[in-house]
């Protein structure tokens, strides 16, 4: 069924929401990744506002539900946030992310905070990971699925392509990898680093049913998460087009904002092209 | 040992459902009964050990008993930080072994010499690391390891390895065997050197040398009293190991003596920590690093003589 204009505009609004929030976690922290997190903002909201991820924040441990890993884990302060919406744990725990002795760490961290799933921060880990979690359930028979958000950057280790190749030999379907393909890493944009060309065919050629979207329509994103897998016998990839540092004007497409802390008369300016975006 | 750890699994995954073992496309001729007998709970994941060590973590998490396996330095360095991340920090219930510890594999050349791996595992947090010394120990640690949760690091040789053990001692992870008393000496051996530890003690014995040897088959946690012990009553140790004397069995013991400010005259034997100029046999680089039993017992007797020289010194004059 495809999703009503009253869900789209809810989800727009918890994405914006999610902006908003993360903006002034890594503000208050002074730390970094903005433009890493305001590119998955809609993915984030449709996995966990959109009814995508079968999961209970009451219930965090449950063998049967779904796994969701970030293996991108500097963009946690996003995912920190989507968790403490949910209920997983309190909200005042955000105001002391990054912070001494605070309960969320600068990447995501299992350790003490319900609804993480993995640890990640180095990059290329959380697709190994989930592949172990995909083949627990296939060979136990566990209905629960498997959810890896990778960064494009990400793409660049070789751990994912390992897992690429597994996932498909052993026709993983419970698995899915969705890629925040925002264009830009760390230290320039993907195409000048080492470019990843036809990343979707890339997939599509390693074994997995493969499909594009623009990843900031949700519309779009609900419609394809809706239909995982998009291939029975074969593991899913979504390779979500996006922006870095979509939904404010001066962040967009800018490698600054992998690094930069919003603060200032910047922050201002941000917060008030968020908050006018309702 | 490779036999003894494969049959030794394959008796406990009749018995246990969670036992799994994956591996990196090597154990021809070793993993195929396992793998036709439950192969729900094998997986070959190919050439790919990074890879290897995530998915066992992530086949961990989901409440298995998952053993990694693959031969010298592929299943712990190619890997490292899988098992330092995936495995150790998620204290996943990953076993990790590697076959061909030491020059196991000497002649196919320096790339596959494990001769770090000990010092290297010691420092994971949450790890234990394991190296049986002899055929039967090899069956009691594959045995421990599976029974005690979280990551370990099962480090054995690979086949031919004498028996030491006419029985089968107890055996603790972290509990250090006493295979012969002595009161002079005490060699401290780790993994398959065991049975050169004996044969030296037997040289030593000849010349009215009474060598203690102790097999340390737990690196991490290392059996601290076990080492106190062995230098209060005896007054002179020495470690024997496959492996650099950088940060083994020799640092692990170094570490225990210099905080114990015991003054003991000590002595590491192991391989020097550099790329061996000439391979071979593991006969034969044993033998370059000066790890038989003449050698070994040689060097008893030389830390002996220090002991006897630093003896006068070590009194405070009188007057």
């Amino acid at each position: 069924m495809p999703p009503t204009e009253e869900e789209l505009a809810q989800l727009a609004e918890l994405a914006r929401r999610l902006r908003l929030r993360t903006m002034e976690m890594i503000r208050r922290a002074r730390s970094s990744h903005v433009g890493s997190c305001f590119s998955m903002a809609e993915l984030m909201a449709a996995l966990y506002g959109g009814g995508i991820l079968r999961i209970d924040p009451e219930d965090p441990g449950n063998p049967g539900r779904d796994r969701f890993i970030l293996s991108k884990g500097h963009a946690c302060a996003i995912y920190y946030a989507m968790l403490a919406e949910r209920g997983f744990f309190p909200e005042d725990w955000l105001e002391r992310f990054y912070s001494d002795g605070g309960e969320l760490a600068g990447h995501a961290t299992h350790k003490g905070v319900p609804g993480v799933e993995v640890s990640t921060g180095s990059l290329g880990h959380g697709l190994p990971i989930g592949c172990g979690m995909a083949l627990a359930a296939k060979r136990s028979g566990m209905p629960y699925r498997t959810i890896v958000l990778l960064g494009d950057g990400e793409c660049d280790e070789g751990t994912i392509w390992e897992s690429a190749l597994i996932a498909a030999q052993h026709r993983l379907d419970n698995l899915t990898v969705i890629v925040d393909f925002n264009k830009i890493q760390s230290l320039g944009h993907v195409r000048e680093v080492l470019d990843l060309g036809d990343l979707a065919g890339k997939w599509q050629r390693f074994g997995w049913e493969t499909r594009e979207v623009d990843g900031h329509d949700l519309g779009q994103i609900l419609d394809a998460m809706r239909s995982l897998p998009f291939e029975p016998g074969k593991p899913s990839c979504l390779v979500a087009h996006t922006v870095k540092g979509k939904g404010v004007s001066f962040m967009e497409d800018r490698l600054l904002w992998h690094y930069r802390t919003p603060a200032g008369e910047e922050y201002e300016a941000a917060r008030i092209e968020l908050e006018a975006s309702a | 040992m490779r036999t003894e750890f494969i049959e030794e699994l394959t008796r406990l995954a009749e018995r246990d459902d969670r036992i799994c073992l994956v591996v990196g496309d090597l154990g021809f001729g070793v993993v195929v009964d396992f793998a036709k007998r439950f192969p729900d709970r094998f997986l070959n994941v190919g050439i790919a050990e990074q890879a290897m060590t995530g998915l066992a973590a992530g086949w961990a998490l989901s409440g298995k008993v998952v053993f990694t396996y693959s031969i010298a330095n592929f299943p712990t360095l190619r890997c490292l930080e899988q098992i330092r991340n995936d495995a150790c920090y998620h204290g996943a219930n990953v076993k990790i072994v590697a076959v061909g510890g030491g020059f196991a594999y000497g002649a196919l050349g320096a790339t596959h010499h494990a001769t770090e791996d000990l010092a290297v595992l010691r420092a994971m947090p949450g790890m234990r690391v394991v190296a049986p010394g002899d055929t039967v120990e090899a069956r009691l640690a594959t045995r421990a390891v599976a029974d005690l949760p979280g990551p370990c690091y099962l480090r054995i040789g690979r086949a031919g390895e004498p028996t030491v053990h006419d029985a089968e001692p107890e055996f603790r992870i972290g509990r250090a065997i006493t295979v012969r008393e002595g009161t002079d000496v005490a060699i401290l051996s780790t993994g398959g050197m065991l049975k050169t530890a004996v044969d030296a003690a037997e040289l030593l014995g000849a010349d009215g040398i009474s060598a203690r040897v102790v097999s340390m088959h737990t690196l991490h946690p290392i059996d601290e009293g076990a080492i106190l012990r062995a230098s209060a009553e005896t007054g002179a140790v020495l470690t024997l190991e496959e492996h650099s004397i950088v940060g083994g069995l020799g640092g692990a013991v170094a570490e225990v003596l210099a905080e114990s400010a015991s003054g003991v005259p000590f002595r590491r034997l192991g391989t020097p920590p550099r790329f061996a100029p000439r391979v071979g046999s593991q006969e034969f680089m044993l033998r370059q690093s000066g790890l038989t039993p003449p050698a070994v017992a040689e060097a008893a007797r030389g830390l002996l003589l220090r002991h006897a020289a630093l003896g006068p010194l070590m009194t405070v004059p009188e007057g």
